[in-house]
């Protein structure tokens, strides 16, 4: 599924850097009915990880209350050069990933 | 034939049954105060909660319940050994009571976190921080929507 990932291309060492994330996802409540009465069953993300060359860094669980197509911004320190890895899973068996480079000088 | 006035008050009594159960079966929908409770008491344990350190930045006004932007930032120093652990929100009359828990770490630099909610009514939205030496503060906003999310019907 398409992502988007906002993350600094180069920042010097030490530096605190903002990470934003949208992702493309329905996140279907599981409280709306159709017209003709029926429960549209629930269909969300339900947790988002982020890693850092392999360290986690940051991680969400994600309830009904979170809007459709979920944006998360968070910070971390740039402590060197290497890759941010994301991924979210949610209900129904969806799983999908994203990763991001930074260069630390 | 015309319509007699008897015929008419039965027809008329009927509706108002049949519109009136929509609104019934929808009240339970609404987590109560007493769910956030349990929801909060289910993050923090026993432990006390103290108010302050949390800053909760959202419209206190919104026009669309569907997405709302939310930031939640808590004063702390964020080294090895005094950092948040974890940010949780929580909402008072959405179907379920929370929103979202965040889990930081030292490395985080700056305890703060973005996203966008959903609110069904108007009403209060609870951001709890857990610190590294395991107190919780927290922060409670009242927010006004004026198009509630979650439980429309589709289309």
């Amino acid at each position: 599924m398409a992502a988007l990932i906002n993350v600094p291309t180069k920042a010097r060492r030490g530096e605190i850097i903002e990470i934003r994330t949208l992702t493309s996802h329905i996140m279907e409540t599981g409280f709306r009915h159709t017209a003709d009465g029926a429960l549209v069953p629930r269909d969300i993300i339900t947790s988002f990880t982020c890693r850092y060359n392999g360290t986690e860094i940051f991680r969400a669980d994600l309830f009904p209350a979170i809007a459709a197509n979920p944006y998360l911004s968070f910070f971390t320190v740039a402590k060197e050069s290497g890759k941010f890895e994301f991924e979210w899973i949610g209900d129904n068996g969806y799983s999908s990933s994203a990763s991001a480079s930074i260069t630390v000088e | 034939m015309p319509t007699t006035r008897r015929q008419f008050l039965t027809l008329a009594g009927s509706v108002t049954v049949a519109g009136t159960i929509p609104i019934v079966t929808l009240r339970p929908l609404e987590a109560t105060p007493a769910m956030l409770n349990a929801a909060i008491r289910n993050v923090v344990g026993e432990a006390p909660v103290r108010t302050g350190k949390v800053k909760l930045d959202i419209p206190p006004l919104v026009e669309n319940g569907n997405t709302v932007p939310m930031t939640v930032s808590v004063a702390s120093p964020m080294t090895a050994d005094d950092y948040v652990k974890s940010i949780h929100v929580f909402n008072e009359k959405n179907p379920q009571p929370n929103i979202g828990n965040f889990h930081l770490g030292p490395s985080s630099g700056r305890a703060q976190i973005s996203t966008r909610i959903r609110l069904a009514d108007t009403q209060k939205v609870v951001a709890i921080a857990r610190l590294s030496d395991d107190t919780f503060w927290q922060v409670t906003t009242e927010i006004v929507v004026t198009l509630a999310a979650c439980t429309e019907e589709i289309n």
